[in-house]
């Protein structure tokens, strides 16, 4: 491991749980605005090199802090997240506050509104500290596609922390905060959660509103958190999600206590380990510490057996087809004509709109817009985005079969540790095949959890992905718990 | 095998989505769409014929929770939307009530 600052002072290794914070912050022992005023220390030290942040909201973040305290020496009620300090990924709206989904096309924009998981977070008691980067719209797995630079990943600054929501990701590792919010449209939270050792939640879709999040591809995006522990994350899930009106795809489903459902013992638990996941591209070191993780579960009392996911190798080349063509309409709305860049001194309308999206958008955007307006172009849309439709109806009854005798599936989350920054940049298939472990459960629309599970013996973070069908978050817990515990 | 994409495809489906590309990236894209879409010619080993295609998650069973009623429709009511002077602050080139742009017919 290499980097100018000792990695130490980046990677915490047993940061305080938000329970304990929220304890500590209820009886007054600890204030509010002290706590929000160490982390925004941390943050003006340890930024400069990690670019976690993109922005800071310390006037929102110490007012909310002063309302806490004051409740708190009140004696009255607070909230489950009382005083404590979250991060939001930049493709959350904050009002007043940047979101520039890590894009110069978004550059100056400041949106009028919170999104719906922001308000549920403040009401709760957060305390939201800023913005945190992330790949452009969210499109990558390595957090080098955004336009304000890369994020590095606190456990080895030469090396990526994952993506799209690698700032949270890092964020948490790094006790930037607590606990912190991003998004997951095809391994986005899970991918980047495994890479930096920490637990990222990818709920059902429709389990959390998507009001306020900047659109990638709306029939796979997903806002979900990420902390430092699997019940910290369960209790974060439990303040975000619900059906909300403003969201048409919001699911109407009662929310249960995921904190409480994520204390149950798994004896008894039935779960599934796919084949597919266990085959060629997966580093000896990953299968080893996966596998130590499985029998951590057997010891718990889980029966275990093996599974097939036959369709399981179409899964990214369907995806790519579904999320590009979806994000071609998405990132539409950016035209220079209402908010964000405008390129300046064009003659025509048509000009305007291809100049400030060729100047606004990355590399990486480009091609996945293009892609996806090939996808769906007279002539094309049948092979490509129709057939990747019929495939992810065979992907989603893969798991519905195998779902019928299990109550958990558990894979490695990814087929790698966290690489070198620039390692893969050069070739966007490589990039893509990474996908392979999490994009099939996006496509599915079912559940889970990314909990560490080991580490290689450079040190570097393993994670398992444990996935459950829709709406059984608790069980996906339960079972992440029992891995976290075996403390691997 | 897929046919490969062409130059003048490239540059139709950039008009296509307004992005105005130069030489050096209409080269790029060309060949990064040719290689990721033979990757996806993998999706014509599957036999499809009959498969419903999936478009909305909330059609697929236990995705709603107990709910029977699958629209969550909301009263046809007017309700305030975002308040206008909020929202031009953030325009490019305004008269505070409209969005001022280019010409948009060529003449």
């Amino acid at each position: 491991m290499s980097s100018e600052v000792n990695a130490a002072e980046n990677y915490v290794e047993k940061p305080r749980t938000l329970a304990e914070l929220r304890a500590e912050i209820a009886s007054g022992r600890t204030k509010a605005a002290n706590l929000v005023a160490s982390y925004y220390d941390r943050i003006a030290k340890i930024n400069p090199r990690l670019n976690v942040y993109l922005s800071l909201t310390k006037e929102r973040a110490l007012a909310q802090a002063d309302r806490v305290d004051q409740a708190a020496a009140k004696g009255d009620s607070l909230g489950e997240l009382a005083g404590i300090p979250v991060g939001i990924k930049d493709v959350l709206v904050m009002t007043g506050a940047p979101a520039t989904a890590g894009s110069k096309i978004l550059e100056g924009y400041r949106p009028p509104y919170d999104a719906t998981a922001v308000s549920k977070l403040e009401a709760a008691g957060a305390v939201l500290l800023g913005k945190i980067n992330c790949d452009e719209f969210a499109m990558g797995s390595s957090n080098e596609n955004s336009a304000y630079g890369p994020v590095r990943n606190p456990v080895d600054t030469e090396r990526v922390p994952g993506g799209s929501s690698g700032g949270s990701a890092a964020a948490v590792a790094a006790n930037m905060a607590v606990a912190t919010l991003g998004t997951d449209t095809g391994g986005s939270i899970r991918q980047p959660a495994s890479f930096c050792g920490v637990v990222g939640v990818l709920p059902t879709y429709g389990r959390v509103s998507r009001y306020g999040l900047i659109a990638f591809a709306s029939s796979l995006d997903r806002v979900g958190p990420f902390a430092g522990n699997v019940r910290d994350a369960a209790t974060m899930l439990g303040v975000i999600a619900g059906h909300d009106a403003k969201d048409a795809t919001s699911s109407p489903a009662p929310v249960p206590d995921y904190a409480a459902e994520s204390d149950k013992p798994v004896e008894g638990l039935r779960i599934g380990v796919p084949a597919e996941y266990f085959a060629e591209g997966l580093d000896a070191e990953v299968r080893a510490a996966i596998e130590k993780g499985i029998e951590a579960l057997e010891k718990a009392g889980c029966t275990v057996k093996k599974v097939s996911l036959p369709h399981t190798k179409y899964a990214v080349p369907t995806y790519y087809l579904i999320a590009t063509a979806e994000a071609s309409a998405n990132l539409a709305r950016f035209d220079g004509v209402r908010y964000g860049y405008r390129s300046p001194a064009s003659e025509t309308l048509s000009d305007m709109y291809s100049h400030s999206r060729d100047e606004g958008f990355g590399a990486e955007v480009k091609r996945r817009i293009l892609l996806g307006t090939y996808a769906l172009s007279a002539g094309y849309y049948d092979a490509y985005y129709l057939k990747a439709q019929q495939v992810r109806r065979l992907l989603a009854e893969d798991f519905q079969r195998v779902f019928a005798g299990l109550d958990a599936i558990v894979t490695p989350t990814s087929p790698i540790p966290a690489f070198k920054l620039g390692e893969k940049t050069g070739d966007p298939l490589a990039m893509y095949l990474a996908d392979i472990y999490t994009v099939t459960a996006s496509l599915a629309g079912i559940c889970g959890v990314n909990v560490p599970c080991g580490q290689t013996k450079a040190g570097l973070p393993v994670g398992m992905q444990v996935l459950a069908t829709h709406l059984n978050e608790g069980t996906a817990f339960r079972v992440a718990r029992a891995v976290e515990a075996a403390e691997l | 095998m897929i046919a490969k994409v062409t130059v003048e495809e490239v540059v139709r489906v950039a008009e296509l989505a307004h992005l105005k590309l130069t030489q050096e990236e209409t080269v790029h894209l060309r060949s990064d769409l040719n290689a990721i879409l033979d990757y996806v010619a993998e999706l014509n080993e599957l036999d499809t014929a009959g498969v419903a295609p999936l478009a909305q998650m909330s059609e697929l069973p236990g995705e709603l929770g107990d709910a029977a009623d699958l629209s969550s429709r909301r009263p046809d009511q007017v309700q305030p939307s975002l308040d206008r002077a909020t929202v031009m602050q953030q325009a490019p080139e305004t008269n505070q009530v409209l969005f001022k742009v280019p010409k948009v017919i060529e003449r």
